[in-house]
């Protein structure tokens, strides 16, 4: 949007900024859903792979629409980048091929999916039931103080008050790309 | 700029991710191969990270941000062991249904 369109029509700039949010946050949330279903309607690995990877591109949208610009970038680079081509990597590494359908076990289908029909009634209507829940506006500041972002809030909050949890990461990182390899090295059981 | 009015709900955000969360565990129970499982449980953390920044946003605190930070590295981490074990199974089976794979020893 232009900045004369909106300097022209100053007070009912934040009604149309909030109905370009509603809209956005509609085809969003409907392109996310449509792939969460797609990816398990699916029967090949590789579609369900690009499901989900449209599924996390539309969820960082949606972070960007709740004021939180690090994360979104972070989910397309970390969750959209990095992790869904490790798992195309690997589809396409196993050439896994069209999976055969059953019908599940027993206990998934008389007990799985009830349950999981009854956990998404009660979520619903606990969080349609709660009251005080607000709003979400474009651009909505954490910090009270001016000029702050949220970036800056979190990198603060990140490196000084979770400083050592912020290193354990690292370390965690270190000891699963070992043992990454250590895995997938050929033959790696039995050389040991 | 900054007074802008309550446009979208945080409760249809909660809903959003109440959603995909159902949808991850459904496609865990329904999906029969070893990797889209797999692509399930990252989808159910996808949902819990889009409720804690819904709540970061609500209630004024960076820590829910955080949060999603933490998850997102832990996901990271837990796709990569995840996924050398996966080939590793591959490798000693060569079979991705999980119909298949019903013994720890081969």
């Amino acid at each position: 949007m232009s900045t004369g369109e909106a300097e022209g029509s100053f007070h009912n700039e934040p009604e149309r900024l909030g109905t370009m949010q509603l809209i956005l946050f509609l085809i969003f949330a409907a392109i996310c859903l449509a792939g969460a279903i797609n990816m398990l309607l699916q029967s090949h690995p590789i579609n369900s792979a690009l499901s989900l990877i449209v599924v996390m591109t539309s969820l960082a949208v949606l972070y960007l629409l709740l004021g939180a610009e690090f994360l979104a970038a972070a989910q397309v680079i970390v969750y959209a980048g990095a992790i869904m081509v490790l798992f195309t990597f690997v589809v396409m590494l196993l050439n896994a091929g069209r999976e055969e359908r059953t019908l599940g076990s027993r206990a998934a289908r008389t007990v799985g999916f009830p349950a999981i029909a009854a956990l998404l009634a009660v979520l619903a209507t606990v969080i349609i039931k709660t009251q005080n829940l607000g709003a979400a506006a474009l651009s909505d500041n954490l910090s009270s103080q001016p000029g702050a972002t949220n970036l800056d809030l979190l990198g603060k909050e990140l490196f000084t008050n979770l400083l050592l949890p912020f290193e354990v990461t690292s370390v965690l990182i270190l000891i699963a790309v070992l043992g990454a390899v250590a895995l997938a090295r050929r033959g790696g059981g039995e050389e040991k | 700029m900054s007074m802008l009015q309550q446009p979208v709900p945080v409760s249809w955000f909660l809903l959003l991710s109440a959603a995909l969360f159902v949808l991850g565990i459904a496609g865990f129970l329904l999906k029969r191969n070893l990797i889209t499982m797999f692509m399930s449980i990252e989808l159910m953390l996808n949902g819990v990270n889009l409720s804690f920044v819904a709540f970061a946003h609500e209630w004024h605190q960076v820590k829910g941000q955080i949060f999603v930070f933490f998850v997102m590295v832990v996901a990271a981490a837990e796709a990569a062991v995840g996924l050398a074990i996966i080939i590793a199974v591959f490798r000693a089976r060569a079979t991705l249904a999980v119909d298949r794979i019903d013994l720890m020893k081969l």
